[in-house]
């Protein structure tokens, strides 16, 4: 199918057709050692440095299941509500490359660690129900590097300090009907993941990668169209691109009365386009079969259900929890948990503050405000929690006002100090001093002869702005409700 | 000295009246290999150095007066698809002729820690896939009782340098029958541990849920010790049983009195008539010793060959897919292409038995067959263990002759794979349960050819079959 057909199909015809997506999903586990030996997985290492027989594939080598990649697996499956097998095999998954040194991949097929799951997504629109098919445990290949050798032209290096890696494949049911829904899915995804800390989910590291089935159908049709699986997604961005490329070109496809071919297509960052494989390549006859090397995994009652308890809050449960325990808006309140650190923060500050709304106006606005501006995460914020929370605090109290307030934030973010500590330095501190109020009150009567008649003669609004004076004259720190009382007192 | 003669008791005895240092024996022992191996091709490797570094630190321990371990200064052959750390490892590939590999297996590492002293390896046939040794890239075994005829296989190197002599004990290991069949044909002892028992890493796997690494001796004392020395658990084998260690000598004169033998009557029709006669002649010893025999069935042994060339091809073809030019030493030059390279070093690297293993393993894993023969093949394969479970409720032991025949000549097999397979009928099934197996010495043929006798035990019950097979022989086997 040449590519000219894909250009522009015309709105009114994409909108005669529905497309169904499903995501396979790789995610990379943060397990400090690989999945069946003792070498790090860490980052960056110089090539073929974090590596053993066992990971090299040796002759004679043995593979040892990481029970800490089976904990976080297994966490993730419950954060994703999927049931826990308790007993799970791990299967050989046959072929041949180069960065794979087993031959295989060991992974799991027909009994895998988990299946049955669903994941709540948030849609402009609302809700919606993805549901999971199935999680399971594998370990990753190597790498194959085919340029930046001074031979490049003729030989490719192979790195393995990858091989090993812990990784889970998540398989979505095909519930998603756009590239919107898949683009919600892999986020929400991604946070949970975060959220319980299996994963950094560092696409530019590799450790969230995302192969996507797509077909198209009229709609009202009750069968699915034939798909095609669309692989190298590897940014939100191509998701959505890849996607909606997909898409199209399916129903142009159909629309000059075609037939969409079952193969798998890689996505082309330079072009936009996905191009598919010539099929020889993809023609795999995995061969799976139980991997004889490792007894079946079994999982009991206690460890699953002391995994889950020691499972954090997730996002969507906090988000719920945040607006109605702390009666904060449903959009603060998403803000607030895009991330642990931020719903940390915030329910610290609050407890601190004893006004958790005031707060979270503060944590969104300008704390955000200033850590955005100084590229900081809120995990590395200079300002504690708790000092935020003393700050509003002090507003609530009325011991100062909002604008100063404003003032002394951005003085405790450039310090680390508290809110008190940078007001004493700064001078800053409230004017409750009867004596000094009275002066400065009866300043701005004497200067403001006009406002000052009005008022007397009943009408009362030109308060506001006399006590507006008095606050600019204390530089705003002047105790506002002692600024009230003493005008009203002097203008009779 | 005389090395061909020595045994485990007398090498400790030795040692321990200052007749031979062990470095004088190690030295005495690469003489003689170096002299004499070559009329059996036992050995592929004669490691003088490593020998006689583990010789010098089992007599610095004398010296020091530690208690020498339970193998101090014993000459030991390791089959070559064990992993030695630095010394060439082949299993008789063309494919690792020149691999070094960098780590030991850990039952190496447990004999040479028990003071084993590791004189060479052994010859073996590819990636121990055959029933002869003649499918060795580096030339075929020739059996020191009869040169012009095989010692099995695949273990045949080990078997031989027991049988000749060039070491004291060896190591094997046994997939369908590759320790008991070459110990029967070389007139030696050979024992097949318990799945799980000795561990398997370092070991280069053939079919790995049927893989064991398992002793070769002269008498049954030395190979239980051994034994002893390699089996326990090992947190490198995630299939490595956590069962303790019994001490495999202690039981070894407690008598077979009272014990009760069965005889699977599918593993005595249409015998040939002179190893049928030897076997009948050592049941008769058991039952003069007070054993109590009679016959018994394990109905599912007929669907053994054919279960087992299923599920050993399978893995076979899983396990063997690592050597694809990549890595290791051999790739094949001129190839344009990925898919070229390793058509081409697979191709020239892989004999003709270990081609014919890995397409079949594929084929019967393949889309659309998997059910059919793989799935299938592991249902037979439940069955032949319930067979042995309820038979074993029953019997204390079975009896079985090792093969339906004696060592063959050189040649005689190599155009026929179908009977080359039938040397191991008898010794598969127990490979397929995870039972320990042995062989033991049990005459010889009119022209003078070893005959072994098969004894089966229950899971981890290697002490009831060292006990049998020692009081057997200790009753002066069956004369011939
Ligand atoms: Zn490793």
């Amino acid at each position: 199918m040449s590519s000219s057909v894909e250009a522009g199909v015309p709105p009114e015809i994409l909108a005669q057709y529905e497309p169904v997506i499903g995501l396979e999903v790789h995610v990379q586990l943060a397990t400090r050692t690989k999945i069946f030996c003792a070498c790090p997985t860490s980052f960056g290492a110089q090539p073929n440095s974090n590596v053993c027989p066992v990971c090299l594939g040796l002759p004679g080598a043995l593979p040892v299941l990481n029970r800490q990649a089976v904990e976080m697996a297994i966490r993730a499956a419950l954060a994703l509500n999927c049931e826990v097998r308790q007993r799970s095999i791990f299967a050989r998954k046959n072929y041949f490359y180069p960065d794979l040194p087993k031959g295989y991949q060991i992974s799991q097929y027909d009994q895998p660690l988990a299946e049955h799951g669903s994941i709540e997504i948030s849609l402009d629109g609302g809700k919606k129900r993805i549901g999971i098919t199935r999680v399971h445990l594998e370990d990753d290949a190597g790498k194959s590097m085919h340029e930046g050798f001074k031979d490049s032209d003729r030989y490719s290096y192979v790195d393995l300090n990858r091989s090993g890696t812990p990784l889970i494949e998540i398989v979505s049911e095909p519930d998603m009907r756009s590239s919107d829904e898949a683009y919600a899915y892999l986020t929400d995804l991604k946070q949970v993941m975060q959220y319980i800390e299996v994963s950094s989910c560092d696409m530019e590291k590799g450790h969230l990668r995302c192969d996507a089935n797509v077909s198209v159908r009229r709609r009202g049709a009750d069968r699915f169209g034939t798909k095609a699986e669309v692989k190298n997604l590897n940014s939100f961005r191509f998701l959505k691109l890849a996607l909606d490329h997909e898409i199209q070109r399916q129903i142009a496809i159909l629309e000059s009365g075609g037939q969409v071919m079952q193969e798998t297509r890689l996505f082309n960052v330079a072009t936009g386009e996905t191009v598919g494989m010539r099929s020889k390549e993809h023609a795999h006859d995995y061969r799976y079969f139980p991997e004889p090397d490792l007894l079946p995994l079994r999982t009991s009652d206690a460890w699953r259900n002391r995994i889950r308890e020691e499972t954090p809050e997730l996002p969507a449960r906090k988000r719920e929890r945040f607006a109605s325990e702390y009666g904060i808006r449903e959009y603060d309140a998403q803000v607030l948990t895009l991330t642990r650190a931020a719903a940390e923060y915030f329910e610290k500050a609050a407890a601190a503050s004893g006004d958790p709304r005031t707060t979270a106006n503060w944590v969104t606005g300008d704390l955000m405000g200033l850590l955005r501006a100084a590229g900081k995460d809120i995990s590395e914020s200079p300002v504690r929690a708790e000092d935020l929370g003393g700050l509003v605090r002090m507003i609530a109290r009325g011991e100062v006002t909002g604008k100063l307030a404003k003032e002394i934030l951005a003085k405790m973010f450039t310090s680390g100090e508290s809110a008190r500590a940078v007001m004493a330095r700064e001078g800053l501190e409230q004017i409750s001093d009867a004596g000094a109020l009275e002066k400065i009150v009866e300043e701005v009567i004497a200067n403001n002869p006009k406002q000052v008649a009005q008022y007397k003669a009943g009408k009362a609004a030109v308060l506001g702005f006399l006590v507006g004076q008095v606050m600019k004259a204390s530089r705003g720190q002047a105790n506002p409700s002692m600024v009230n009382e003493v005008l009203r007192a002097k203008l009779g | 000295m005389q090395v061909e003669n020595l045994t485990i008791d007398s090498v400790r005895e030795g040692l321990a009246r200052r007749a031979f240092s062990a470095v004088e024996l190690a030295t005495e022992a690469l003489r003689f290999a170096g002299a004499e191996n070559g009329k059996t091709n036992a050995l592929l490797e004669i490691c003088g150095e490593r020998a006689l570094a583990a010789a010098r630190r089992v007599d610095a321990g004398i010296a020091a007066g530690e208690p020498p371990g339970p193998l101090a200064g014993v000459p030991v052959a390791v089959k070559d698809v064990i992993l030695t750390g630095g010394v060439r490892t082949t299993a008789g590939s063309r494919l690792l002729a020149n691999y070094n590999p960098p780590y030991d297996a850990t039952a190496v590492i447990r004999l040479e820690q028990a003071g084993g002293v590791i004189i060479g390896k052994a010859n073996c046939d590819e990636f121990a896939m055959g029933s002869s040794t003649e499918n060795s890239a580096f030339g075929p075994v020739r059996n020191p009782v009869a040169l012009d005829r095989v010692p099995g296989g695949s273990s045949g190197g080990s078997a031989a340098s027991v049988a000749q002599g060039t070491s004291v004990v060896a190591l094997g290991s046994d997939t369908g029958g590759s320790i008991r069949q070459p110990a029967s044909f070389c007139g030696v002892v050979g024992v097949t541990p318990t799945y799980g028992r000795v561990s398997r890493y370092g070991l280069i796997a053939f079919a790995s849920s049927l893989d064991h690494i398992g002793p070769f001796a002269r008498n049954v004392k030395d190979a239980a010790r051994l034994l002893g020395v390699i089996a326990g658990r090992d947190p490198a084998d995630s299939t490595s049983a956590a069962a303790p260690v019994p001490d495999y000598l202690s039981q070894l004169d407690a008598g077979v009195s009272g014990l009760r033998i069965g005889l699977p009557v599918e593993y005595f029709k249409g015998l040939a008539s002179e190893t049928g006669d030897l076997i009948a002649k050592g049941i008769e010893v058991l039952g003069r010793l007070g054993c109590k025999v009679r016959e018994i069935s394990l109905p599912a042994t007929e669907y053994a060959i054919a279960c087992y060339y299923i599920i050993a091809t399978a893995e076979a073809s899983s396990n063997l897919a690592r050597f694809d030019g990549v890595r290791y030493t051999c790739r094949s030059p001129e190839s344009g292409t990925l898919s070229e390279m390793y058509r081409n070093t697979r191709g020239e690297g892989f004999g003709a038995e270990c081609k014919r293993r890995i397409m079949l393993g594929t084929y019967v894993l393949s889309a659309g067959y998997y059910d059919a023969y793989y799935l299938k093949a592991q249902r037979v394969r439940h069955l032949i263990a319930q067979d042995f479970q309820r038979a074993l409720a029953e019997v204390d032991a079975l009896v079985t002759p090792v093969s339906p025949f004696p060592a063959f000549k050189l040649g005689e097999k190599l155009a026929d794979p179908l009977e080359m397979y039938l040397s191991d009928i008898y010794t598969i099934t127990c490979d397929l349960a995870g039972i320990p197996g042995l062989s033991v010495p049990c005459g010889r043929t009119a022209q003078g050819l070893p005959v072994g006798m098969q004894i089966l035990a229950k899971h981890f019950d290697e002490p009831l079959m060292f006990r049998l097979a020692h009081a057997f022989e200790q009753a002066g086997g069956v004369e011939g």
